[in-house]
């Protein structure tokens, strides 16, 4: 149906070429605001102030100072070391377990993976914001121990602990055969070789769909790290940009230069793993 | 995974996801049910049993059902407005047009950050850029910032969120045409069927699992909106624009009454999960086989 055909070709082209045109006046539309946060990155407070719009030949004091200062300002490398740290540890930790349990919940139906899944495949309707009220009290008042990056890392493996099982339970039940496993077991190996040494490494597809979906959300998220940390020193980029733009919100370049700081890592990861991004988030959302 | 070793196995595979999982969903859940039975204020040592009068509170909290009713506005609009625009979107983009990757990747774009930073992005373009354009052009749509006055705020909230969304929805409506089968189209159109008939009587019904797909992710995003709403309103002008999850989150922390604010949550999941159950349950029964 989507290939262009002979038969009526002319017609077809036509309907084409309108449809192009539409398209790339939809999609300059979609990209004004990033246009508008590049430019102005780049131009000092009066010149943003006389028109947001003009372009940079035509003004002077073009430069890079915005950059520096938010640079400082938002304690950027900081700010970026902690999201870093939290989101790779999260990661990983939450694919690894998340791929062993979903293994021993296909391999083994007793009672208490029937349960777990059950509870696992129910929780997913609940919203953060049913539970971030009891989770501040039991973990700030009863156990004292938020503001540390290591409860913030446990919290998001435990949020995403249930969409991952799901996951990877339905890959492991129709793509990893039983065969290979039993020819493991008759060769002597132990069951953590096995699922080490031949299991993950057939869970290729979804381990790469899992840690783009997880990666994404846990470098983004703000609600959770907000309630979580506190101490200026872990805060990770979101939070950051949230305190530095309540301090300098009137100083539009500085502010501009700090925003596109914080989109650039990601744009570049984007450029290079534009594919495998794109598909993982189709994957993930179909399922 | 043979049966030997029973308790090993379990504690090696099973146990480390299910603690993480338990410590940090269900048991907070259920301890979150507890506390709306509860009068804590967030900081006192006791906590004292008080019945269901926290839910005699939600009741009489007129700020909660402003912003349920809010949000139930901006949710239909939202729902609406993404979903028919990635749909016609997500059509242009699969006609055989040229750089059609180009195109979905870019829509998708916003998708890749975070809400506050986008709020942030387009208070500028709200604030500065398009009262720029109603100074120097002197339509008034644009003369004052749309978020400082009420309903234009609003309007701002629900433009940012079908911008962002609709280049996610793009995505799986992308993938939905893509596996629309020739031959049904071709079998359509020698039958005689073109443009809107065919777009309404084999087109929409073959794509009924993407729709429902989408109208689940809008509909569960839409509701619990938060970062974009703090970082692009901040709830404000008066106060006017703020949504559920926002006031929930003023209740708890800043008013601190814990009690309050948990039966409200818990209020908004029950509604948000009953109207997306009901939304699964109605689409799917329109989804066909080819």
């Amino acid at each position: 149906m989507m290939k262009n055909t002979t038969v009526g070709g002319t017609r077809k082209k036509v309907t084409n070429a309108i449809a192009m045109i539409g398209l790339v006046v939809i999609f300059i539309a979609y990209m004004f605001p990033f246009l508008m946060v590049v430019i102005n990155s780049l131009k000092q407070k009066r010149d943003i102030i006389k028109s947001p719009f003009s372009w940079l030949y035509t003004i002077k004091g073009l430069s890079f100072d915005n950059f520096a200062k938010a640079f400082v300002q938002m304690d950027f490398l900081n700010a970026f070391k902690n999201s870093l740290i939290v989101t790779v540890s999260a990661t990983v930790l939450v694919t690894l377990l998340a791929a062993m349990l979903a293994y021993y919940i296909v391999r083994k139906n007793n009672g208490i993976s029937r349960l777990t899944f059950a509870l696992m495949v129910a929780s997913m309707i609940i919203p953060f914001q049913a539970i971030m009220i009891p989770l501040v009290s039991i973990y700030g008042g009863t156990l004292n121990i938020l503001n540390h990056r290591i409860t913030l890392i446990f919290m998001h493996t435990g949020f995403s602990m249930a969409m991952s099982v799901f996951m990877f339970h339905g890959f492991i039940r129709g793509n990893v055969p039983m065969a290979l496993e039993e020819a493991a077991y008759i060769d002597g190996c132990t069951h953590a070789r096995t699922f080490f040494g031949i299991v993950l490494p057939l869970l290729k597809p979804i381990i790469s769909t899992m840690v783009i979906l997880n990666s994404l959300a846990f470098w983004n998220d703000f609600l959770l790290p907000s309630l979580v940390l506190t101490d200026k020193k872990l805060l990770t980029l979101p939070l950051s940009t949230y305190s530095f733009y309540g301090t300098y919100s009137a100083d539009y370049g500085t502010i501009m230069a700090g925003l596109l700081l914080c989109v650039i890592p990601i744009l570049i990861l984007y450029v290079v793993l534009q594919k495998q991004i794109i598909g993982g988030v189709v994957a993930g959302a179909v399922k | 995974m043979k049966s030997k070793n029973n308790g090993k196995d379990f504690c090696m595979f099973a146990l480390p996801g299910m603690f993480c999982f338990f410590a940090v969903v269900v048991i907070p859940f259920v301890y979150g049910v507890y506390l709306t039975l509860t009068d804590w204020n967030g900081v006192a040592q006791v906590k004292n049993f008080i019945g269901l009068s926290n839910y005699a509170s939600v009741m009489r909290d007129k700020e909660f059902w402003t912003s349920l009713l809010l949000t139930f506005r901006y949710v239909i609009v939202v729902v609406v407005l993404v979903n028919v625009i990635a749909f016609a979107i997500a059509y242009l983009l699969t006609r055989g047009i040229k750089g059609q990757n180009f195109f979905r990747a870019g829509f998708f774009t916003p998708n890749l950050i975070g809400g506050i930073v986008l709020g942030y992005i387009w208070q500028f373009v709200f604030s500065r850029v398009f009262v720029n354009i109603g100074e120097s052009t002197g339509w008034s749509l644009f003369e004052v910032s749309w978020l400082s006055e009420p309903g234009k705020a609003f309007a701002a909230m629900v433009l940012v969120t079908v911008w962002q969304l609709s280049g996610y929805m793009i995505l799986i409506y992308v993938a939905g045409f893509m596996g629309l089968s020739e031959d049904v189209m071709e079998a359509a159109s020698i039958d005689g069927a073109s443009g809107w008939v065919k777009l309404k009587n084999i087109v929409l019904p073959l794509m009924m699992s993407s729709v429902t797909i989408c109208l689940f992710l809008t509909l569960s995003r839409a509701f619990m909106v938060y970062d974009v709403n703090l970082s692009l309103t901040a709830g404000g002008p008066y106060g006017t624009t703020q949504m559920a999850a926002m006031h929930v989150y003023e209740k708890a922390f800043t008013s601190r009454q814990f009690g309050v604010g948990q039966a409200e949550a818990l209020i908004l999941f029950i509604v948000v999960a009953c109207i997306s159950g009901l939304q699964v349950y109605l689409t799917k029964r329109q989804e066909v086989e080819a």
